[in-house]
């Protein structure tokens, strides 16, 4: 009897169904999500609460904004004692705020300078543009350069000849071995921009002049700064970075030692007392008569900061690759840097983008610490506004404007980073 | 096992174990800090041969062969590839690798990369094939493996089974002229055990010298010119396959051959 019980065979598979209505559509979702418990319940009751405090309260203020003023006062007599932005001030000083000191007539130079950058990124970004595009990104260092500091094209273009230079060298050592060939390169390139670059520029800057207005960098303030300094800290510290992960796992003990001396000693320092070190000390390091711009000296400072935080950031994606990927790469006999670049780095930087993007976030936004050490970036400009007898006493328009900038700028990098993570995803868990 | 083996016969009209010594291995040793992992390990691999290494774990049958391609380090003693001696050399060791062909147990593709780059990779880098050959070759050994269709997906997209003999192919594209599969069938389900075997006997009919860390006694049966077993290290017996399962001579041997085959 009970045999016959468990004796079943199926004659045809049960087709697909469709759910039934009760679980699909918004009405589920909200109770779900919102009302599922008591809990639940109070905390969204307490959610729309808060929404509505701060609806209140801050409407009036975004309502009665005021767009045309020329000073506090003014905007306060419009108002007649209600509460209300005063967003005049950003309208009042916008070209401040973007350029800072930069003369007026020269403004074009970092717009052009802007949207060329734009250019030059998106073949970085996104890998369906045309390869070609990765030569103006190559050029396009040189070339800013010029047209924000100005002064002769020709110590730019002699500049990046010098890595032509050290292409020419490490093809013609090629042949007597790797490692030759890569000092070879170096050491042509270093000769190059030491002793031939300068007056090569000279001499043809004296024959055929081509040249922008000189600016100081002193001149140079508001955001404009703060993108020079995030944009060319977080194109320099990423391969910075790369290369002491690369160190602090290396076979070799000196090479090691270096970069884990580095990278705890860089992590160790506040990035504020670096930055002083830049403005203050660096110049009794120097030898005497060296005039190291201020600019450039902080750059450096941000972008040694933020690549030993990246060095660990790569450090933690190579941890997390299986250990068979190494043996399959040496299997195969490809030698330690083909299998970096090609099968280890990938995977690594893969798995790191959530931390490479929160260090250039953290990058960007600590931009604003050189305030301290006199540079006028926002921050700095935010200040100097207020000294102003017209603008004395205005502060949320000021920092909110400021605050809005830098969200759109750091949420666009992690929107970047999201949709990168999404394209790279292959392993389909 | 026996019974996966039996629906096809083997055609053995291209298995020949040439003079030419492929592999030679004397007195060598290898530690892991203190351990004594490999201990005075003597083995001459002719060119053509099919050698399955058994052993339960622990004995250092992967080890072994890891050390043939340099993987892992000997301490003391020669080994001797294809006429080049492993040492810190790193030219010998690249010229190595780029000769002997290597299956993992985990498969180890490359996640980020399409069967088709998976495949093409090695050519293209160490041996500077042009990409188009390249990707030639490569589709020859995805027809072999019986899975063309599947060059353009994603590792993480295939099956455990499918998966090996990708790898299986991806060693094949460098035309190696020394095969080491180290226990390819463990990470497997049962069902796609069959598939992989079935690819590596194809490839022993061809005369490939094959070096393979198995469980699979029912494979070393059929394929195998010689079996090799091995425990605490040292190599205990190796015999032709038909003596090594009837008439093993050690007691490890015996015990080790009633413990896999006794049920």
């Amino acid at each position: 009897m009970s045999d016959k019980m468990i004796s079943f065979v199926r004659t045809e598979m049960l087709p697909e169904q469709t759910p039934p209505s009760s679980q699909v559509g918004a009405m589920r979702w909200v109770r779900e999500n919102l009302f599922s418990g008591p809990v639940n319940t109070l905390l969204t009751l307490l959610g729309i609460a808060v929404l509505y405090f701060l609806a209140v309260h801050l409407g009036p203020w975004f309502k009665n904004s005021i767009w045309n003023a020329d000073s506090l006062a003014e905007c306060r007599e419009i108002l007649a004692g209600q509460s209300g932005a005063c967003w005049g001030v950003i309208k009042d000083r916008w070209h401040q705020l973007i350029f800072g000191f930069y003369p007026a007539e020269e403004y074009w130079r970092p717009t052009i300078t802007f949207f060329l950058m734009l250019v030059a990124i998106a073949p970085v970004l996104f890998g369906g543009l045309p390869r070609k595009m990765m030569w103006f990104s190559a050029i396009f260092p040189a070339l800013a350069f010029w047209l924000l500091w100005g002064g002769s094209i020709w110590y730019s273009v002699f500049a990046m000849l010098g890595f032509v230079v050290a292409y020419v060298a490490f093809r013609a050592l090629q042949q007597v071995s790797g490692v030759v060939a890569v000092v070879g390169a170096v050491v042509a390139a270093v000769i190059w921009w030491l002793l031939l670059a300068g007056p090569l520029g000279d001499l043809v800057a004296s024959v055929v002049p081509v040249a922008l207005p000189y600016i100081r960098s002193d001149d140079f303030g508001g955001f404009m700064i703060s993108i020079i300094i995030g944009v060319t800290g977080i194109a320099l510290s990423l391969p910075i970075g790369i290369l002491l992960a690369l160190g602090r796992q290396s076979d070799m003990p000196l090479v090691r030692w270096i970069c884990v001396g580095f990278i705890e000693f860089i992590r160790g320092v506040p990035l504020i007392t670096l930055l002083f070190t830049a403005s203050l000390l660096l110049n009794y390091f120097l030898p005497p008569g060296t005039n190291f711009d201020i600019i450039l000296r902080v750059i450096i400072m941000v972008t040694l900061f933020a690549a030993a935080y990246m060095a660990e950031v790569v450090r933690g994606g190579f941890a997390a690759l299986p250990r068979g990927q190494y043996e399959a790469a040496d299997a195969l006999g490809l030698d330690y840097w083909k299998a970096q670049r090609l099968i280890l780095l990938p995977q690594a930087l893969k798995i790191s983008i959530p931390g490479i993007v929160n260090t250039f976030i953290g990058l960007f936004k600590d931009t604003t610490l050189v305030v301290f050490i006199g540079i006028l970036d926002p921050i700095g400009l935010s200040n100097a506004i207020r000294a102003d007898s017209n603008w004395n006493g205005i502060i949320w328009e000021l920092y909110a404007f400021i605050a809005l900038c830098f969200f759109l700028f750091c949420f666009g990098m992690s929107r970047y980073s999201q949709y990168l993570e999404g394209k790279l995803k292959t392993d389909h868990r | 096992m026996q019974e996966t083996m039996a629906e096809r016969t083997v055609d053995r009209s291209h298995m020949q174990v040439s003079d030419e010594v492929a592999i030679q291995i004397s007195k060598m040793n290898k530690w892991y800090g203190t351990f004594h992992v490999l201990r005075d390990i003597d083995l001459t691999v002719n060119q053509g041969e099919r050698i399955v290494i058994a052993g339960p774990s622990g004995s250092g049958k992967s080890t072994l062969i890891r050390c043939i391609n340099r993987l892992e380090e000997h301490q003391t003693g020669q080994i001797i590839v294809d006429g080049t001696e492993l040492t810190s050399d790193l030219k010998n060791i690249d010229k190595v690798r780029s000769e002997v062909g290597m299956v993992f147990q985990h498969f180890n593709l490359f996640p980020h990369l399409t069967i088709l780059e998976n495949l093409t990779l090695a050519p293209i880098w160490v041996r500077k094939t042009p990409r188009k050959e390249a990707e030639e070759v490569a589709m020859h050994y995805l027809e072999k493996v019986k899975i063309p269709e599947q060059a353009h997906k994603f590792p993480g997209m295939l099956s455990g089974g499918q998966q090996q003999r990708v790898a299986i192919a991806r060693s094949l594209c460098m035309k190696p002229r020394i095969m080491l599969f180290d226990e390819p069938t463990s990470a497997l389900d049962p069902e796609m055990i069959k598939e992989v075997l079935d690819t590596m006997i194809e490839l022993a009919e061809e005369g490939m010298t094959m070096i393979c860390v198995t469980h699979e006694m029912g494979f070393a049966q059929a394929v195998a010119n010689r079996v090799i077993f091995m425990d605490q290290g040292q190599i205990v017996e190796q015999n032709n396959p038909h003596d090594f399962f009837n008439n093993p001579q050690s007691d490890r041997t015996k015990l080790f051959l009633s413990q896999i085959l006794g049920h």
